[in-house]
């Protein structure tokens, strides 16, 4: 076994320095009934590297890759570039083999990476504060609306009607695992505004999205004022942190906590994960946020240093009184992220930003001159629905015989919601003026 | 023309690294690194795109009022500032990790390539299942690794990391127990004390109360607390147990107590934290466990990345299978593989959904690639060889360190600090073996051994590593016990010094700010 180092000499002599006949003896306080005579029945045996690489090979072979023709899918992840240096960055053994920074001393290179992702996504968020990242939005989202009940010492939760329904779902779930109400406004293509009505005496926190599931931009200021007004937050959530580049942030708009996805960034589609959360709030509330912090101080010299710091916020130290049960978070995804971060610059990510929004207009106005298809998205960054005049699962159906991915069918996030013609569709930077000319064509012979 | 066959000269007389100072703050091949924001600008770039083509916006006016001034790099500034970065860290790659219940071993290079196929790394989640039949198959022949090795039969593939898990398994315990109309009444979860953090923060994030076991002399469960505890069992909902425990100790009773939770009317959450030491070998389903969380990035050797990804696939008893989370994979009878994604249907018991997408895909593929190359031989052999491991490491120290408890280990070896002289603490040893070029142990944990050191080297360490290793603590140890002041002042070889956490905790400086310019012009 190659990834084996010890000889059987090495175990015999091993064996013969403890003591013991052989490794049976470390197992006698299994229970006799649960002791295996053997190897566990119906695996196979061990592979060479070349054997295991064809099997993989031929499953990778049976799936449609993003990048292998016209692709227009979003609703929550998203096909952007990533430069070959950031998964060389992350492939560094120093970074991709190391552990959470426990012993800052020998951890500085993944320490200063979390404290310039702090900064980042503070800064890209428009809040004070950032933490050193999440599983991903959807989680993020979840714990903003627990920290919101905790912080306000408030049991109801808002959800927009635009938020995504996977990020409405997971926040739902934990919320009423707490003893939280939940209150789901109807689903709305533009309906984040309505958040300012439902706000009222009882309300933890409103959580509204911009860009939404449906690809509108919603300046969420009224919303913030409403919910300040009655002494709740205003968690504001994304999906695509390139919008950030261009689209009001929750900074700007008074949010509380911004929470977000930050797969856009230096990370790939990965099929739905490893992705990043991204969590920032405003000053006075770090104390009551979830995961890890990374902060400045000095060593015994003088010299500057990064820790892991307020840590009695966390499992390992407050158990059953912590902010949250999240121990390992996204590391290596949030070094992908600022790294790709790094290379952007304000100015980089403010024109691949513009990059994107171009071909999300460039392609809604070739949609929409296919006669029957109507743009429902008012006001849109790089991805909005539209309505055909047939079922969208049909429409998808007969785009993918012309070898183009349209987009997500908005009834496979909303079954019940009668949006069986409506279709979201993403455009980014990867997309080609032939990808747009190619959608519409298509969808003019399918119309 | 002749050979210089004597080299240079070297300098006649030594001088201390220490008093060598140099003016760009390096040390050698050490080369001192500022901050990002003190090294780029925000009109640098190091990515060229194409110029926007000006287009009228349709933003509608939500635009971004303050630029964010985020600097950025050239390509070759950007390489040498993580590759400079990357010199301060240590890793698995480096040496001996021997973090205790965290399992560092060996991270293979073919899983990271197999992981970057377009086939897996560039497919969207939300794509039709129909160009994706590759990633369902591999996610579904994963599940089955997963449950065969269990003998447990479900899996949720969706929770994230281990505490994602934890939550996993306690939210369907919480879910049966609504469903037979006990949820409101049974809301007492029993955790050993020697728990990792993360059991109680996840009981009481799903609204159950925690109420703490004692563990016994030999760092086991105390099988009278737990008797006692369960006297009065109306109010029980289970019990989270990890084994083998964070003493690093098989749960003898672990039948038992199984027998008695389900007796009380509760369910066995079982924490499979340390599950590399008995797979292959033991399986939990045969244990009385009703469900298990699994963390591919300890057993199964996905890279722990400095803190994550992780990924933590969670195994279901019969009891609990029917309220597993969406999505899941199934396998239709025509051969073709479809996820379930509401809760409707054959998933109407369903909790609910715990995330976006389908779970750690990136991490699936590297376990599977992990389980295909080790087999059931192999896995066996692994745990077996990290127990063997842990226990050399046991009987080779415990002459000059005191081992917390009496007998064999299991995948790693438990000392407390009582071989210590006065005044020298776990952290001056740790931070010795900082010098001798070892990550530390886990220190302070499990909290019931005092001064605890937890050792896990795995079983991708060979015999002359783990004597290196072996050598240099012993000779710490013995530092240690003769009370040596210098150990307090370690690592003195480090590419920095002890850090002053108080000073981090007392005012947080969580982001670089623009020095203050009135301040720099007085200095």
């Amino acid at each position: 076994m190659r990834y084996l180092p010890l000889t059987p000499e090495d175990r015999a002599s091993m064996l013969a320095t403890i003591g013991a006949k052989s490794v049976d003896d470390f197992y006698t306080d299994v229970p006799e009934a649960a002791r295996l005579k053997g190897k566990v029945p119906g695996l196979p045996d061990h592979q060479g590297e070349l054997a295991v690489e064809r099997h993989l090979t031929r499953l990778a072979a049976k799936n449609r890759s993003a990048s292998s023709g016209p692709f227009f899918v979003g609703a929550g992840a998203y096909k952007h570039h990533v430069p070959a240096t950031v998964d060389m960055i992350i492939q560094r053994s120093e970074f991709l083999t190391t552990y959470t920074p426990y012993q800052p001393e020998i951890a500085q290179g993944t320490l200063q990476t979390l404290f310039e992702f702090q900064t980042q996504v503070a800064a890209l968020t428009a809040m004070d504060v950032a933490n050193a990242s999440m599983y991903d939005g959807s989680t993020a989202c979840a714990e903003a609306a627990v920290m919101a009940a905790r912080v306000t010492r408030r049991k109801k939760v808002i959800l927009s009607g635009g938020l995504h329904p996977h990020y409405a779902a997971a926040t739902r779930l934990l919320c009423e695992a707490q003893g939280l109400e939940v209150v789901q406004l109807p689903v709305a293509i533009d309906g984040e505004g309505e958040l300012a009505k439902a706000v009222d005496g009882e309300t933890a926190c409103v959580i509204g999205q911009s860009p939404n599931v449906f690809g509108t931009v919603t300046d969420l200021s009224g919303v913030a004022d409403a919910a300040h007004g009655k002494g709740a937050l205003l968690v504001s959530v994304f999906t695509e942190a390139v919008s950030l580049g261009m689209v009001t942030p929750p900074g700007e708009m008074g949010a509380d906590i911004a929470a977000g996805e930050g797969q856009s960034i230096g990370n790939g589609l990965n099929f739905g994960g490893p992705y990043v959360g991204l969590f920032s709030v405003r000053d006075k509330l770090v104390r009551q946020m979830p995961g890890r912090l990374c902060g400045e101080t000095v060593d015994a010299d003088g010299n500057r240093g990064f820790v892991l710091t307020l840590s009695t916020r966390e499992q390992h130290i407050r158990r059953d009184k912590a902010t949250s049960n999240i121990c390992t978070n996204s590391g290596l995804c949030a070094l992908a992220f600022t790294s790709h971060m790094t290379l952007l610059g304000g100015k980089g990510l403010k024109q691949l930003a513009e990059l994107n929004h171009e071909a999300a207009v460039e392609l809604a106005d070739a949609l929409t001159s296919v006669k029957g298809v109507e743009l429902l998205t008012p006001r849109f960054f790089n991805e909005f629905a539209i309505r055909t005049p047939m079922d969208a699962e049909a429409v998808l159906a007969m785009l993918d015989e012309a070898g183009i991915v349209g987009g997500v069918r908005a009834s496979r996030l909303f079954p019940g919601d009668h949006l069986g013609d409506v279709i979201l569709i993403a455009a980014t930077e990867c997309t080609t003026a032939d990808d747009i000319a190619a959608y519409a064509d298509a969808l003019k012979e399918i119309i | 023309m002749t050979m210089n066959s004597t080299g240079r000269p070297t300098a006649p007389t030594s001088v201390s690294a220490a008093a060598i100072e140099t003016v760009s703050g390096s040390r050698g091949l050490l080369q001192h690194e500022d901050l990002l924001f003190e090294i780029g600008t925000p009109e640098t770039t190091g990515v060229d795109l194409p110029k926007p083509k000006g287009l009228k916006s349709r933003l509608g006016g939500v635009a971004r009022k303050v630029d964010t001034g985020l600097p950025g790099l050239s390509e070759p500034q950007a390489v040498r500032h993580y590759m400079r970065l990357s010199q301060k860290n240590y890793a698995i790659d480096l040496g001996l990790f021997p973090l205790g219940s965290c399992t560092m071993k060996h991270n293979p290079r073919l899983n990271e390539k197999m992981a970057r196929l377009p086939g897996f790394g560039d497919i969207h989640p939300l794509q039709p299942q129909a160009t994706v039949q590759g990633a369902l198959e591999l996610i579904d022949e994963l599940a089955t690794w997963l449950k065969t090795l269990t003998n447990m039969p479900a899996v949720a593939m969706s929770p994230k990391a281990g505490a994602h898990g934890e939550l996993c398994g306690l939210l369907a315990i919480r879910q049966a127990l609504i469903a037979r109309g006990d949820g409101e009444t049974r809301k007492r979860m029993l955790v050993p004390e020697s728990a990792h953090g993360t059991n109680p923060a996840t009981a009481a994030q799903c609204g159950f109360i925690v109420d703490e076991i004692k563990a016994n002399k030999r760092g086991r469960v105390d099988m009278a607390d737990l008797k006692a505890k369960l006297e009065k069992s109306e109010d029980v909902a289970g019990i989270m147990l990890t084994n083998p425990n964070t003493c690093g100790l098989f749960e003898t009773d672990i039948r038992e107590i199984a027998d008695l939770i389900h007796k009380a009317g509760g369910y066995f959450y079982c924490d499979g934290a340390n599950f590399n030491a008995i797979v292959g070998r033991v399986r939990p389903g045969d244990l009385g466990v009703d469900a298990m969380h699994i963390n591919l990035h300890k057993t199964f050797s996905t890279p722990h990345g400095g803190g994550g990804p992780g990924s933590g696939p969670t195994v279901l008893s019969e009891a609990l299978a029917p309220f597993a989370p969406v999505p899941f994979v199934v396998k239709d009878e025509d051969g073709i593989f479809r996820l379930v994604e509401q809760v409707d249907g054959e998933a109407s018991e369903s909790f609910g959904r715990m995330v976006a997408f389908h779970g750690q895909m990136g991490m699936f593929v590297r376990a599977l690639a992990y389980m295909l190359s080790h087999g059931a031989d192999g896995l066996k052999q692994a745990a077996e060889d990290a127990v063997l491991n842990a226990n050399y490491i046991q009987a080779r120290l415990k002459h000059v360190m005191s081992p917390a408890f009496d007998g064999y280990c299991m995948h790693e070896a438990l000392f407390s600090d009582a071989f210590t002289a006065d005044g020298i603490e776990t952290i001056d040893i740790a931070k010795a073996l900082i010098d001798e070029g070892y990550h530390p142990m886990t220190m302070y944990f499990p909290l019931v051994v005092h001064g605890a050191m937890l050792i896990e080297p795995t079983e991708t360490e060979s015999k002359a590593e783990l004597d290196r290793f072996c050598d240099a603590l012993e000779s710490i140890a013995r530092r240690a016990a003769q009370g040596d002041d210098t150990l307090k002042g370690a690592p003195y070889l480090a590419p920095a010094k002890r850090l002053d956490e108080t000073r981090a905790a007392r005012k947080p400086v969580l982001k670089w700010a623009a020095p203050d310019a009135s301040k720099v012009a007085a200095e």
